[in-house]
């Protein structure tokens, strides 16, 4: 059993740490609704961690619960080995949690540059004043958080598109750019809600690819959701599977796909 | 040089003047608007509160002295001191940043995501509201105020455009009021610090994403209801502004909260959206009302002034609703 050690070793050799986030027990209802029915999970440091299910199995709301979009009526969410009181979503982002969005959320009126640059408010630290007075320094800072989007600009093959409006950007695009807004916060966990979805399937090798490429390079912690089975078995060291707000499976993905409830999850089973 | 010409060109001139005064109001609504979806009807009401404050604050006037002396029988009406319209101002900046804060504390933040309607009818019932407490905080007398900014005809202008008239001895050269010009410079300063914010500062940026997309914003760990807020201050300066000039022009009386009404016809034009459409927009209602007074007014039976915009407005609406420079509107089927 992986989860008894204190880290574990992927079969591709990725040495994988101790647990940066843990679900207790989360239960979350939308009035008489349960989206997600006492779930517990974690998510170790360097990994990347997949939540596959069915339509409407709880997927996007367990995503939003980690970033701070909603709050469980009961369970605990633990970062970093300690509890995390109720937050706001612009909170749990200042944690260093930064996401993406199922629907794409960018700013459609800026730049691509100054959309990734969003992504490093929360490392500007001059205030309103000294920008206005200090010049200097506020330049300075300027210029190191140039730099550090440059890079990742620069990683995720956009430099051709820094200066589009990205409203004017095709759909794959503004994917990355999302993600790239993502990393420029240099998270310590980074959601992806449905990376892949609505995807040709060279876009979705490329995404995939980046994917991979950021956990290597960055050493960057994952977890994202995911439809298509194929990509998220190739992509993730461990799997959850969801169905209608219940976990019914966690594991490697070997683990996961040979699992009956998954099997009757995915495929269907006839009660005969 | 031609009478008509000479003449119109002076028109002209005192329109964009004019314009600009309209512009400086439309230009709180966009700032709101943008960043928020409300479209704010108290904005005017803001400039006047911000403008009553203000003289209030330089005469030493008490606030709430009609309500104290009826409770009390007492019969205070002013400290006895006078400040100066420098200090007088950062005080008044400061009593906008805290009206910024209640308002975003005790009303809209109750109503984020709800209809548009609803905001407005919101911002209607708070520009009441301020009107009466502005009554019962200082007063409604007509309040003359000065602040230190020059009044009357440029002597300097006329002197020097009077060889225009090339001989002409019924043009003594361009009359234009320095308030009007002093106005026009401070509302250029105003745009390109307010442009020079949004685009360079940290607040400015946050400013712009939240304008943007509120979900993107919260996930890149911006705190609307800070940005909210900032807005309504940034705001609550422009009103200021806008009450300084307009009361240094025609006195601090109630009917100045009616300009918010000029600058509807601004919005339609420039489109709500846009700082550089408030401004344009100002200046073609003002440019705009002049030229058609000074050509057609006559043969109209005069004060055209008062419908003009409005008509403008109406025929913007009908052939391009989103205005000069606002997002285009493209619904999807």
């Amino acid at each position: 059993m992986l989860d008894a050690s204190e880290g574990y070793t992927t079969e591709d050799g990725r040495k994988i740490g101790g647990v940066v986030m843990e679900m207790k027990n989360i239960t979350l209802r939308f009035g008489g609704v349960v989206a997600i029915k006492d779930i517990s999970f974690d998510i170790r440091e360097g990994e990347i961690r997949a939540i596959i299910g069915p339509n409407g199995a709880g997927k996007s709301s367990m995503l939003n619960v980690i970033s701070g979009f909603y709050v469980p009526q009961e369970g605990e969410v633990f970062f970093h080995g300690k509890k995390r009181p109720q937050m706001r979503p612009y909170e749990v982002a200042r944690q260093g949690i930064a996401r993406t969005f199922q629907n794409i959320a960018l700013f459609e009126g800026m730049s691509v540059l100054d959309n990734v640059m969003t992504g490093r408010l929360n490392y500007m630290k001059t205030g309103l004043f000294q920008q206005a007075l200090w010049k200097g320094k506020a330049e300075q800072e300027e210029t190191e958080n140039r730099e550090a989007v440059e890079k990742i600009i620069d990683f995720l093959e956009i430099q051709h598109i820094r200066k589009t409006p990205v409203a004017r950007l095709p759909y794959g695009l503004k994917k990355r750019v999302e993600l790239a807004r993502a990393l420029a916060a240099e998270p310590k966990l980074l959601l992806l809600d449905e990376p892949m979805a609505g995807m040709n399937v060279e876009e979705k090798e490329d995404m995939s690819r980046f994917i991979l490429d950021v956990n290597d390079e960055f050493g960057t912690t994952i977890a994202l959701i995911e439809h298509d089975m194929g990509v998220v078995m190739d992509l993730s060291d461990r799997v959850v599977v969801m169905d209608y707000g219940k976990k019914i499976g966690d594991g490697t993905p070997d683990e996961v796909r040979s699992n009956q409830a998954v099997i009757d999850a995915y495929l269907g089973v006839s009660h005969d | 040089m031609p009478d008509s010409l000479l003449f119109g060109t002076e028109v002209v001139l005192n329109g964009l003047m004019a314009g600009v005064l309209y512009a400086l109001v439309a230009l709180g609504f966009v700032l709101i608007y943008k960043a928020s979806g409300i479209f704010n009807y108290a904005q005017g009401v803001m400039a006047l509160f911000a403008a009553m404050t203000l003289y209030g604050i330089m005469v030493g006037q008490v606030p709430f002295s009609h309500l104290i002396n009826a409770i009390f029988g007492t019969h205070i009406h002013h400290f006895g001191w006078e400040i100066p319209a420098i200090l007088a101002i950062i005080v008044t900046v400061v009593v906008m940043v805290a009206f910024a804060w209640l308002v975003q504390q005790y009303i809209f933040r109750h109503l984020v995501g709800q209809e548009p309607i609803i905001l407005f009818m919101a911002t209607i019932g708070l520009a009441y509201f301020l009107e009466g407490v502005a009554d019962l905080m200082w007063g409604s007398e007509i309040k003359a105020l000065d602040v230190g900014l020059p009044q009357g005809g440029s002597f300097w202008i006329e002197e020097n455009t009077q060889w225009l008239g090339m001989g002409n001895e019924n043009f003594y050269g361009f009359f234009l009021d320095q308030l009007d010009l002093i106005a026009t410079v401070i509302a250029a300063v105003l745009v390109i610090a307010l442009v020079a914010f949004s685009q360079y500062t940290k607040q400015g940026r946050a400013m712009r994403a939240v304008a943007d997309d509120h979900q993107a914003a919260l996930s890149v760990g911006i705190n609307l209801n800070f940005i909210w807020v900032l807005v309504w201050s940034v705001a609550g300066f422009v009103a200021l502004v806008a009450g300084i000039v307009w009361g240094s022009k025609s006195g601090v009386q109630f009917s100045l909260s009616l300009i918010a009404l000029k600058a509807l016809p601004v919005l339609m034009l420039g489109g709500f959206t846009s700082i550089p459409g408030a401004i344009v927009g100002g200046l073609i209602i003002g440019v705009g009302e002049k030229l058609f007074e000074f050509a057609l007014g006559p043969a109209l039976g005069g004060a055209t002034e008062n419908w003009f915009a409005y008509v403008l407005a109406l025929v913007f609406l009908v052939f391009r609703p989103q205005g000069l420079f606002g997002e285009k509107i493209i619904e999807r089927v």
